[in-house]
């Protein structure tokens, strides 16, 4: 995961004395960062989670577990599973195909990956809306559907598990490979034995901010999945409409348990990256 | 390593196909729907009041809220590698937050916090500061979905340097300031204006905590990507394509960008860390080695 861990100099590199943040003391320097965190993140999300027990645990619990706030937390929970399991998959062969393989353009397909990260959502939704909506040039419309959502999603989280595998992929020793072959192994079974678990701390991180990202996608998603409740309404979109229509402590619970799932992944990707980097 | 031609032809045909249809496919079948009838069209649509300000308001949020999080991105990033602090580790964490948090739910927390209702909104008011539907509320949504980027990009770039060259530029007798223009600006520059790269493009692009605080008022408080979406509801779709080719050129420049800032990053010995890295606790990387 850490792509270069042997070139972080060492920390008593670092000299006590000296000149490292300019012009300011370190503490002035420390104070104005805490307070523009705490202004611009740390506020603003204290806030929601304040108005999400304004009415008590009670109702906080009656907000999360009401028919259409549950319906559209698992839908948007599926829908991320299935497309973090698809990016596992395509985002690994395409990594592979990005290092390994060799074809004219490659630097092109290289930068066509960050695509999704450059193109503003709504585009990405409107794109995939001209082709795969009810003007389909392929006849294909799968406009308002749980179909879309999970392509928009696809689209929008592409770059996470190829970005992750790709520079382990670069690291990797071929010589195992090429002496497991020599042995006698399969194509097969190289890629199980030896380059799957060599990429696997790859493709779990990417899989997790991947997740973390589709749970709370909403701009690809209002053309594209229609906002049907019980059908096509995903978390974000569902918070909107509450806010929408008022009820502003209703869309501050669910957001506090999309926050607390999103949080959770996030110190996992981080426990996992210093797992990582010790070993 | 040599891949049977088979199975190398069946991962790229895999490969090929997954990029085409989900990327390739779609976005140049909108730069047709767009071009369709000439060029006429979407530049009329661009050149409505309506949509040359939504332009202006697009750029006005880049031009705020890009040097905030620079300034701070930089500041940040030194303080996280130069100074150790047992806070540090919190302060990252604060970081990586936006990243992970849902768009909806930033727009939701600014109104929660300048509405009308809000904390801070009855006091502003009555000095008649009005955050929520105008720019200022607008900024600071922009400002939040994209301040990890500045940051994340400094850090490993600084890692990487170490201080040898700023001691030798003290000794010589360089104070602070000198030394962070001449020594350490210099050194970290790709990797900085790549972080300022991705936080143009989350900028230019952001569309779902801008339309909770913004109200979407056409000509007002309107941006690109609300103009876009709003064309596009009111059946205008010759407005909402050309809109989105706006945006998208805007994008492919982004990319041309990162592909550039990224290998002269790397080159000078960063990573390049949107994805894999990006929400990688990266001063704790350096305390426990």
């Amino acid at each position: 995961m850490d792509a270069h861990p042997a070139s972080v100099p060492p920390v008593s590199a670092a000299p006590r004395a000296g000149v490292r943040l300019p012009g300011l003391g370190v503490g002035l320097g420390r104070g104005l960062v805490v307070l523009y965190l705490s202004l611009m993140v740390m506020l603003p999300l204290a806030a929601v989670v304040a108005e999400s027990t304004s009415g008590g645990l009670g109702a906080f619990w009656d907000s999360v577990t009401g028919s259409q706030s549950l319906a559209a937390l698992k839908l948007t929970v599926i829908c991320s599973l299935i497309v973090v399991a698809i990016n596992a998959v395509f985002g690994t062969i395409i990594a592979w195909v990005l290092v390994r393989d060799e074809f004219p353009g490659k630097g092109a397909v290289n930068a066509l990956i960050d695509l999704p990260f450059a193109l503003p959502t709504i585009v990405a939704g409107l794109t995939l809306l001209t082709l795969y909506g009810s003007d389909s040039p392929f006849g294909l419309d799968i406009a308002f559907t749980r179909v879309a959502i999970v392509v928009a999603l696809c689209f929008i989280t592409l770059p996470f598990v190829t970005r992750a595998v790709q520079p382990l992929l670069m690291e990797m020793d071929q010589q195992m490979e090429e002496a497991a072959t020599s042995l006698g192994a399969g194509g097969f079974t190289v890629f199980r034995r030896i380059i799957f678990p060599n990429l696997l701390p790859g493709i779990l991180a990417g899989v997790l901010l991947a997740f973390a990202r589709a749970l709370g996608e909403y701009g690809s998603l209002i053309l594209i999945s229609g906002n049907i409740p019980f059908d096509t309404e995903v978390s974000s979109v569902f918070i909107r409409s509450q806010i929408e229509s008022g009820n502003v402590a209703g869309a501050s619970a669910v957001s506090v348990v999309l926050l607390a799932i999103s949080l959770t992944l996030l110190i996992a990707v981080s426990l996992f990256a210093r797992m990582g980097a010790r070993r | 390593m040599s891949t049977p031609t088979p199975a190398k032809w069946g991962l790229r045909t895999l490969a090929f196909g997954y990029l085409g249809l989900l990327l390739l496919a779609p976005v140049g079948m909108i730069f047709y729907k767009t071009f369709e009838h000439g060029l006429g069209p979407p530049i009329e649509a661009m050149t409505s009041p309506d949509a040359l300000h939504a332009i202006w308001l697009t750029l006005l949020m880049v031009a705020v809220a890009v040097p905030l999080n620079t300034v701070f991105g930089v500041g940040c990033a030194l303080l996280l590698v130069r100074h150790k602090w047992k806070g540090n580790a919190v302060i990252d964490g604060i970081i990586n937050l936006p990243f992970a948090i849902s768009p909806i739910v930033v727009g939701l927390s600014l109104f929660l916090l300048y509405g009308t209702d809000g904390w801070f909104g009855p006091t502003l008011s009555e000095w008649g500061i009005q955050v929520l539907f105008s720019t200022p509320g607008m900024i600071l949504a922009s400002v939040f979905v994209s301040l990890p980027f500045v940051v994340r990009e400094t850090v490993p770039v600084l890692q990487e340097i170490g201080t040898e060259q700023e001691q030798a530029a003290s000794t010589l007798g360089a104070n602070a300031w000198q030394t962070f223009w001449r020594v350490t600006l210099p050194a970290i520059r790709w990797g900085v204006a790549y972080g300022v790269v991705l936080t143009t493009a989350r900028v230019l692009g952001e569309f779902g905590a801008v339309t909770i605080v913004s109200g979407s008022i056409s000509g007002e408080t309107e941006t690109l990507p609300l103009f876009v979406a709003k064309a596009f509801e009111q059946f205008n779709e010759e407005a909402a394509y050309a809109g989105a080719i706006v945006l998208a050129l805007l994008a492919l420049t982004t990319l041309l960008l990162m592909s550039v800032g990224g290998r002269k990053a790397k080159a000078q010995g960063g990573p390049i860390p949107i994805t894999g890295d990006a929400a990688i606790s990266t001063s704790n990387k350096k305390e426990g080695s």
